[in-house]
């Protein structure tokens, strides 16, 4: 039997009100598949007024389909009033955010912990 | 520089993104073999993979069919690849500039300016169904 390799991984921040951490789980993110699996995850925690932060220490590659990835939960997000926060970014994954001028409109901090502290 | 250090082949595949990043894979061995940096092996394979996709997606309309094909040129002083589709092509200058006004929130069309801005060299063919992209080894360079 195939193994089923989780995605994502979710805790519920206790400090800061409605947010919900979400660690990416693989270490390069590329097939649409991986892309679909990745959204399919992440849409229903944020079907709501909430505030997601992404973590991104276990990943080390990505290709430009994750970044509209994120400009879909980003819109989803904004539509419902809340608030996403983007952690833990390496410095080659945050390179290609400075490339394309992602980091001018996503909130990036070096760690969960400084995320979570800019949503109280 | 001796055959050793020289890798050349020419690749004609299947329009099958999984096909073909075995190639990008077997391509990153090479490169790895020929003592390119991390951050040299980790932008040629940001390029390649835009590259592929683009050419399976945009180029062969996902058309299985349609080959793409992988040729590569390697050697300790530079990484020279080119992928070619089947598709009609387009004019890489037309693009419209992704990190620009409301293009930044757009959902894609960031692969050619991440091909650009990780390659040190890179062309498309008039037709503009074929991008030509080296990398110089950026060890080497400082020798």
């Amino acid at each position: 039997m195939e193994d089923i390799k989780p995605r994502i991984s979710v805790y519920y921040a206790q400090n800061a009100a409605n947010t919900t951490v979400v660690t990416l789980a693989d270490e390069k993110i590329l097939d649409d598949e991986d892309i679909r699996a990745l959204e399919d995850s992440i849409m229903p925690l944020i079907d709501g007024p909430v505030n997601l932060v992404i973590d991104f220490s276990n990943v080390h590659f990505l290709s430009s389909a994750v970044l509209g990835l994120l400009i879909r939960v980003s819109k989803r997000i904004n539509e419902n009033k809340g608030r996403l926060k983007l952690c833990s970014i390496g410095p080659k994954i945050y390179d290609i955010f400075k490339i394309t001028r992602l980091d001018e409109i996503f909130d990036i901090y070096d760690d969960a912990k400084k995320a979570l502290n800019s949503l109280k | 520089m001796t055959s050793k250090d020289c890798f050349r082949e020419k690749i004609v595949s299947r329009g099958v993104i999984s096909e073909l990043r075995s190639i990008c894979a077997k391509i990153l061995c090479l490169t790895q073999e020929l003592d390119y940096s991390d951050d040299d092996l980790f932008a040629i394979h940001l390029a390649m993979e835009e590259a592929v996709v683009n050419a399976v997606k945009h180029g062969n309309k996902r058309d299985p069919s349609r080959n793409v094909i992988i040729e590569y040129d390697l050697n300790p002083e530079k990484a020279d690849i080119c992928v070619t589709d089947q598709g009609r092509g387009f004019n890489p200058s037309s693009l419209a500039d992704p990190r620009v006004g409301e293009n930044i929130y757009k959902t894609n069309g960031r692969g050619v300016l991440l091909i650009r801005s990780y390659m040190d060299s890179v062309e498309y063919n008039n037709t503009g169904n074929s991008v030509r992209m080296v990398k110089l080894n950026s060890k080497y360079a400082r020798v």
